[in-house]
Parts: structure tokens; sequence; C-alpha cells
């Protein structure tokens, strides 16, 4: 609770902050201090401590899952603002605005991770689209950026539709806009609630682009302004997969086993189109943007192999997926050409930027004594205790194998190829946080009980 | 607290190489490095061996039973030693190769050397599992930055072969995780593992795969003769004198023992697979003009003959492939040695480039004739007694019916061997100079000191291999115990 109403204030007082303050770096600094204290008084709530006492009827309900969550998507955030927000000023001229809609978006996760209603559901979905849209429109003269934004609204738009009928529907069967509801009246699987089921299904799958719902992904996250594809790509992402999570927790619980084949589908096909496809991209950017397909499908593991540890699993897969891409974001927006030769020879440059980008990319790809390792293990470890379709195991194997071609693509034009790649300068403020990105990188890679275990003390 | 040592040495040094500027500073410590963890090494196996020294075991990840449990036993000993006089060797004979940012070839060479302890110590799964990958990605690097023309394709064609195999290898790790009653421990898998021989049937592929491409076993062999000829030679040292021990060695800790019934029922299909693997790579061998491929596929043959006496399961073949896993290492780190320095020196490789080097160079050519009998296993070497015993191993198993039939088969790969050696003897060293030979000039200290060394380790343990073999003989005792629960 905590976290919602501050960060809602705090956005509106940075939209005010435009007129106020002159200076760039207060507006900047004033943003930064927002995110932080948002993740300060979350983490508090963590210790049970309350600024505000509201009776939301149990729409929202804080638990554990959700507050551990927030505190890895506020504390993303956070690192992401220090590394990048410089960047954001360059987008265009309304940073103020910039900064107050990414907290808004971060109001929309505290709410769609501690949401107990379908309605609660569709608020936090919503406050975290519309700023979204805005964001990846922000720069206004580039054709590609307005084409973006447009896709993104209509198909996001449709996707509020189908979500919409899904709930409609599901209020229909049960007469309760409450999730502890459904699982009751899923014993016999009644026709109404399984298609509201499936077409809330298919709306989640649409917000994390999960095949073959994730045609706007590649462009969108290709178009808009690299710094707030940054931003959609890890933490916004993993925040849907928390409700996704959530959602389905309630909702399939005891009949999570008619659901699996549809699920294995959904994760077969994303492993499948994501990584294949980003064997063929020539831009890293782009690259990035199907790496997020492909990653989201050893997420969605965590839905088919609901467990205690797939629950333990999304938060570190979370928190490790967002801080290496973040990282990763970090370094391309200083490269200034973001093709895989841009990058030709960045290991004799700038030695450190490459380094760290190196144990970024090996966590992706999942090397162990990177955080991506335990995530990647968690979500196999999920999906072979539940003990079902063990083909779909190997097939993510094989897919996290062909993953190491274009990671490894970026490592290899890093060090073993030639090359004077033009790089914008780095400050040492911004050195540092990179090297705080990769040290936790390692750090959970080699203790992942680090995050998992906040989950129960 | 020898167990932990030995990892924490080489990986400590190693990055605090990373900070050294000199290159030459940088080798020295190396050096330094891997002579004191030959010293650690040494105090196991001699005054600190008893199990207290050994054995390190505490907590690591609590949510999956897991356990920072290293250990030496025999095997382990064994391995551990291998890794320990290789990297000394290697550091020695490659002293005058000069390298562009030296210091972090160096790093990465011991950080390798840490990932390969890493792996002959693990005594829980996970932790093997993470070495078995660790020791992987320094040597990308080293081999991708300080290869050959194209050392680029080659390298990765090895990294995503071996990291196939070991992410199929890990479902496979996982599944029995969850048979053994969440446990990653080895005594539990070994003693409260209880698969079903229909579990043990297909668990023995995804295990095997990732342990054979890493041997490698014909037909998933195929990087390995161009990630030899890439690779600077040092690195290509430790590929073939020590990494590809790593898939031997998991086969006899993390295979045969946890899955005997699998071994068993697949027991007469990997012999083919390994005598087809040395048929072939022995006829390959005989066709090459490269030394350093020549060298590459005469390794494929050898290490199918110990993959072939693992799966005898018999006293004498295990014993012979644990004596076999040190020799092997030693010798082929000798050829590469010679291989190296004829490189260097006449700047080629091709056999039919060179000649008479016995004229200019009688030091290099006498260590060559030697180092090169030891491999083709004659006796007073140290491969007669290793192969000797394989092949009772292999005649006399119990497990199969074709033991004559694979022992003959494998017995003329042990001809071919004789072949293909003797030829690569007879035109680098006899025959008139040519050109390109004849201004060779003696070798240097540094490969002279390596290759007695290593010429020393080849008769010692060749006439007087009962020392290793007592090393030896409890793990195979106990390996044998557990092969045979199923039978």
């Amino acid at each position: 609770m905590n976290a919602i109403i501050l960060s809602a204030i705090w956005g509106v007082l940075m939209m005010f902050s435009g007129i106020f303050l002159s200076k760039k770096s207060a507006i900047r600094n004033l943003a930064i201090a927002g995110v932080a204290l948002v993740l300060l008084v979350n983490i508090a709530e963590m210790g049970h401590w309350q600024l505000f006492q509201i009776d939301t009827r149990n729409m929202l309900v804080f638990d554990r899952f959700g507050l551990l969550f927030n505190t890895i998507a506020f504390a993303s955030t956070l690192l992401y603002l220090l590394l990048s927000a410089k960047d954001v000023e360059e987008v265009g001229t309304h940073q103020a605005e910039y900064f107050a809609l990414i907290l808004f978006v971060l109001c929309g996760v505290g709410i769609a991770s501690a949401f107990n209603t379908l309605l609660m559901l569709f608020l936090g979905i919503e406050i975290i689209s519309i700023p979204l849209y805005i964001l990846t429109g922000t720069d206004k003269r580039n054709l590609k950026s307005n084409e973006a934004s447009l896709k993104y609204f209509l198909m996001g738009s449709f996707s509020t539709g189908i979500m919409l009928m899904g709930i409609a529907l599901i209020y229909g069967a049960t007469g309760s806009f409450a999730v502890e509801n459904m699982s009751h009246q899923l014993e016999g699987l009644a026709p109404l609630l399984t298609a509201g089921l499936l077409l809330l299904l298919i709306a989640m799958s649409f917000k994390v682009s999960a095949a073959p719902f994730h045609f706007w992904t590649p462009d969108v996250y290709d178009g808009a302004p690299t710094v707030f594809t940054s931003f959609m790509a890890t933490i916004v992402k993993a925040a849907v997969f928390i409700a996704f999570i959530r959602l389905f927790d309630a909702a399939f619980g005891v009949n999570l086993a008619d659901w699996r084949l549809t699920i294995a589908f959904i994760i077969a096909a994303t492993l499948f189109i994501g990584n294949i496809t980003a064997v063929f991209q020539q831009s890293v950017k782009r690259m990035l943007a199907y790496s997020s397909i492909a990653q989201a499908g050893f997420m969605l593991f965590a839905l088919f192999g609901y467990s205690a540890i797939a629950k333990e699993g999304i938060l570190l897969y979370a928190a490790a997926y967002s801080i290496a891409t973040i990282g990763i974001f970090a370094v391309l927006l200083k490269v200034k050409d973001y093709t895989f030769d841009g990058f030709n020879g960045l290991g004799k440059t700038h030695p450190l930027l490459a380094a760290t980008n190196t144990i970024f990319l090996l966590s992706l790809a999942g090397i162990p004594a990177t955080a991506g390792f335990f995530a990647k293990y968690y979500m196999l470890l999920a999906a072979v205790k539940s003990g079902a379709y063990l083909w779909l195991v190997f097939f993510a194997v094989l897919c996290a194998a062909v993953s190491v071609y274009y990671y490894f693509r970026v490592i290899q034009a890093m060090y073993f190829k030639e090359g004077n790649p033009q790089v914008r300068e780095t400050s040492s403020g911004f050195r540092v946080v990179l090297v705080v990105l990769a040290a936790l990188v390692i750090l959970f890679g080699l203790f992942p009980q680090m995050i998992t275990s906040h989950l129960y003390f | 607290m020898i167990a932990v040592l030995l990892i924490l040495v080489p990986l400590v040094a190693g990055l605090g190489l990373f900070a050294v500027k000199s290159a030459g500073g940088a080798r020295s410590m190396a050096l330094l490095a891997s002579i004191l963890v030959l010293v650690v090494s040494l105090l196991g196996l001699t005054v600190m061996h008893d199990k207290s020294h050994l054995v390190y075991d505490v907590p690591w990840l609590p949510m999956f039973n897991s356990r920072f449990h290293v250990g030496l036993d025999g095997m382990g000993q064994l391995l551990c030693l291998l890794t320990a006089i290789a990297f000394p060797l290697i550091f020695v004979a490659t002293w005058n190769n000069t390298y562009a940012n030296a210091n972090r070839f160096y790093a990465l060479m011991l950080l390798s050397q840490a990932g390969l302890m890493g792996v002959f110590l693990s005594m829980d799964a996970l932790l093997f599992y993470f070495f078995w990958e660790l020791a992987l990605i320094p040597v990308y690097f080293l081999s991708s930055i300080w290869g050959g023309e194209k050392r680029i394709a080659a390298t990765f064609k090895f990294f995503v072969y071996t990291f196939v195999g070991s992410l199929i290898m890990l479902v496979g790790l996982l599944y029995i995780y969850f048979q053994a009653g969440e446990s990653f421990s080895i005594d539990v898998w070994y003693n409260s593992l209880h698969l079903s021989a229909d579990k043990q049937n297909w668990l023995f592929w995804v295990m095997f795969v990732a342990f054979a491409i890493k041997m490698p076993i014909w037909p998933f062999h195929t990087w390995q003769p161009d990630a030899y000829e890439q690779a600077p030679t040092a690195v290509t040292m430790v590929l073939s004198g020590i990494m590809v021990k790593m898939g031997v060695f998991a086969m006899l800790r993390w295979l045969a023992p946890v899955l005997p019934d699998g071994v068993y029922l697949w027991g007469d299909t990997v012999s083919l697979l390994c005598l087809v693997g040395m048929v072939y790579a022995s006829l390959i061998a005989i066709q090459q003009d490269d030394v350093k491929r020549l060298i590459a596929y005469s390794s494929i043959a050898h290490i199918g003959l110990m993959c072939l006496a693992i799966f005898a399961s018999d006293r004498s073949g295990l014993q012979g492939v644990m004596f076999q896993m040190f020799a092997h290492g030693v010798n082929i780190i000798g050829l590469w040695i010679i291989a190296n320095t004829i490189e260097k020196k006449y700047g080629t490789r091709k056999l039919s480039e060179l000649g008479g080097i016995a004229k200019v160079d009688a030091g290099l050519a006498i260590m060559l004739v030697i180092v090169a009998l030891g491999n083709i296993a004659l006796p007073l070497t140290n491969g007669f007694v290793g192969e000797f015993m394989m092949f009772n191993g292999v005649f006399g198993s119990q497990v199969t019916r074709f033991g004559v039939l694979d022992t003959a088969v494998a017995g003329i790969c042990i001809i071919l061997s004789a072949v293909y050696t003797l030829n690569m003897i007879k035109k680098i060293i006899y025959g008139d100079t040519n050109a390109r030979t004849a201004a060779g000039t003696p070798t240097t200290a540094p490969v002279l000191i390596s290759l007695s060394v290593i010429v020393v380790v080849i008769f010692l343990t060749g006439i007087y291999p009962k020392p290793m073999l007592q090393l030896t003989s409890d793990t195979v005792d106990s390996i044998l115990r557990y092969m045979k629960t199923s039978i």
C-alpha cells in the first residue's frame, strides 16, 4: 500500500516539477529520490510498517510474494534510473513528464502484484500500459517511434478488450470478481468460466509477449527510444508476469493439469519463435527484443509447473533477467551503432563496458555462477518436479542452447573482432553502477537464496 | 582443506593476475601459482592424506539440499595430480611464447585449472554441474582470443557442442534429484537411489551424451580436430591432456555407479560406437599431413579404448582406465609440446615439409621418440601398463558376449596407432634435411626441461606402476560394487 500511494503522489509531484524546477539535474534527482523513497517504504512494509491504513475490502492483498517482487522491481528501477536517467533527458524536452510516467508505471506495478479481484488486476495492468503507450512515442520526430506507439496502443487496446470480455464471462459464471471464488467454481470446468479464463490467458499472454501473441514486441521494442525499451522489457514485463502467476495460481488451482497442454503449447511456441528469430537479427536492439520473448518462454514455466519452487523461481528470474537486461541496454545506449558490428573491438577500447556486458550476456545465456543460471535452473526444476511433459523440458534446454548463439555474437564482436567502436563518454558514476549490477549478477548466481529466502522470513 | 585449496589457489591467483600489468611478471606468477597447486596436491597425496584434510563439506544451497561438498578419493587424487602437474609443464614448455595481453592469458589459464579441479573434486551433483560448465568458459575465451585463423568458428562449434550436452545432462541430473528424494549428494545417489530399468534406459543417454561429447566418442567428435587445431598450443594441451578426461571421469563417477542398469543395457551399443570411432580415427590419422590434426585423431582413438574398457565393467579394465587417464594426459601433452616447438621453429606443421630434424636437433628427436613410443604403448612405458590392463579387462569382460571380438578390433587400432605414430616419427626426424629444416637449432632449455620431466614420468610409472594402481584401487572397487548390484 505504501508504495502504491507514494508512487502516485510522487508521480503527480514530478509532473509539476517541470514548472518549478528549471535545472535538469534537479528534476532528475527528484525522480531518483522518489523511486528510492518508494523502494524504502516498500521494504518497510515487508517489515509490517505501514504508512497508510486503508481498508481495501480485500481487493488488494499485500502478501510476501507481491511485496518481495515490488522490492525487486523498485530496486531495478532505481538502478535503471541511476544508469540511464541522463539518457531519459535526451529523448525530448519533457523530461519531468517522462519521469512522472515512470512513477505511474510503478504505481501500476504495485497494484498488479497485489490484486485480489479481477477489477484490480485490470486497473493495475491498464495503469502500467497507458504510460507505456506514451513513453513509446516520446521520440516525436522519429517515424518509427510514432509507428511503434500507435501499433502498441492499437494492439494493447485489443488485448484490453479481450481481457475485459474474459472478466465479464468469469463474472457471469461466478457472480464475483474475487479471484479466490474462481477456483471453487472450477471443479466441473463450467463452459462460461473456461471461456473467460481462456480469454484472460490470451490477454495476459499478449502483455508478456508470449507466442503466438508476440507480434507487436519486436516493432515496439525496436521503435521506442532505447532507454524506455530497457524499462519496458524488464521491470514492466516482470510485473505483468507476477500478475499472470497470481491470477492463474488462484484460477487454475486444482485444475492445473487440465491447462497444462495449452500452456505447454504457448511455451514451446514462444521459445521456438523467440530463439530462432533472434538468431537472424542484425541489430542488437532487435535481438534483445526477441531475446525478451525467448526469456518469457522460460518464465512461463513458472505457470506450467506451479509450486513453491516456481514461486521462488519467478522472483529470481525477474531479478536476474531485469538486472542483466538493464545493464546490456545501458551499454547499448552508449554505443552509437546498434548493429553487432558496432560492438567490434569494444573489449580493447572500453574494457570495463565490455567485461560487465559479458557478464550480463552470460547471465542471459544461463551460464553457471551468474544469476541467469539459477533462474533457468529453478524453472527447469519446477517443470521436472511437475512430472508432466518431459519433452518440453528437453525442448527448452535445446532452445537455451540456441540462445547462446546470439548472445555470444555480441561477446565475439567485443573481444575477438577488430574495430573502432563509436562510444559516448561515460561518467564514473555510470561505471560504478554498472560494476554494482555485474557484482549482483555474480552474487545471485552463487547464492540465489539471498533473494528467495526473503519469501519466507 | 587440501580439497578447497586445490580450487582456491588457482582461482585467487587467476583473478589476481588480471590486475598484473607486465607480461613477464604475469608469466612468472602464473608458474609460481601452478607450482603451488602442485605442492598442495602432493601434500594431499603424501603427508596430509587423512580424511579430515581431504574432504570439505559446508551447506551451500539449503533449498535444494545442495552442499559445497568437495573431496578427494583415489580417482580424484589421480586426476588432480594430473591437472597439477600439467599446468606447470605447460607454462614452462610455452615459456617463450608471447601473447598479447599476457596477463589475461595466464589469468584465464589458471581459472580453467580451478574449474577442472572443481569437476574432479565435486561430491555434489549440482556443484559438479557448476564446475563442469565453468571450466569451459575460460577455455572458450582463451581459444577465441589467442587461437589460429579460424578460431572463432571452431571454438564456437566446440562451445555449442559441449553446452548442448551439458544442458541435456542438467535435465537428467534434475530428474535423478527428484528420484533420489530431492538430494544431490553423491552418497545418496550411490546408495539409496533405486531407479527402474525403464528409467535408467533413457536417463543413460541423457547423461551419456554430455560425457561422450566431451571425450569425444564417435559420432560426437566433430568439434575436436578443429578446436585442437585452432586453439593456441597451451590451450590445446589443456583440452586434450585434461579436459577430455572430464568425460572419462564423469562416466566413472556420475554414470556407471548411478545408472548401473543403463550402463549394462547399452554397454554393447556404446562399445560398438567406441570401436567404430577407434577404427575411423586411426584411419584418418594415417592420412593426416598436419601434425596437430594427427595427434587430435590419435587422441580420439585412445579415448575410445578407455570408454570401451569402462563398459567392460571389469576390475582390471577399470584400473587400466584410471592409469591410462594419467598416462594419456602426460603423453599427449608431451606430443603437443614437441609439435609446438617444431611449428615455432620451422614455421610449419606439415609432415611433408619436415624431415631430418635428428641431424640438427638430436635432443628433440630423442624426446619425440620416447613420448611417441609411450603413446603407442611399448612395454616399459606408461602407455603399455594402461592399455594392457584395459585389453585384459575387455577380453575377460563378463557383461558382454563380444569381449573377444572387441579386443580383436581394438587390437587392430593399436597396430594402426603404431603405423601413424612411427610414420610421423619417420617423416619428422629421419631422412634428409630440406631448406626449411636445415637451419634448425637445438631446442631451448625450458622445452627440454618439461619434456625431460614427462619422459621421467613415462618411465617411472611404466616400470613401477604399483603406487599409482594402489591409489585408485579403492575407487575401482567401489565403482564395481555399485555397478555389480544390477547384474
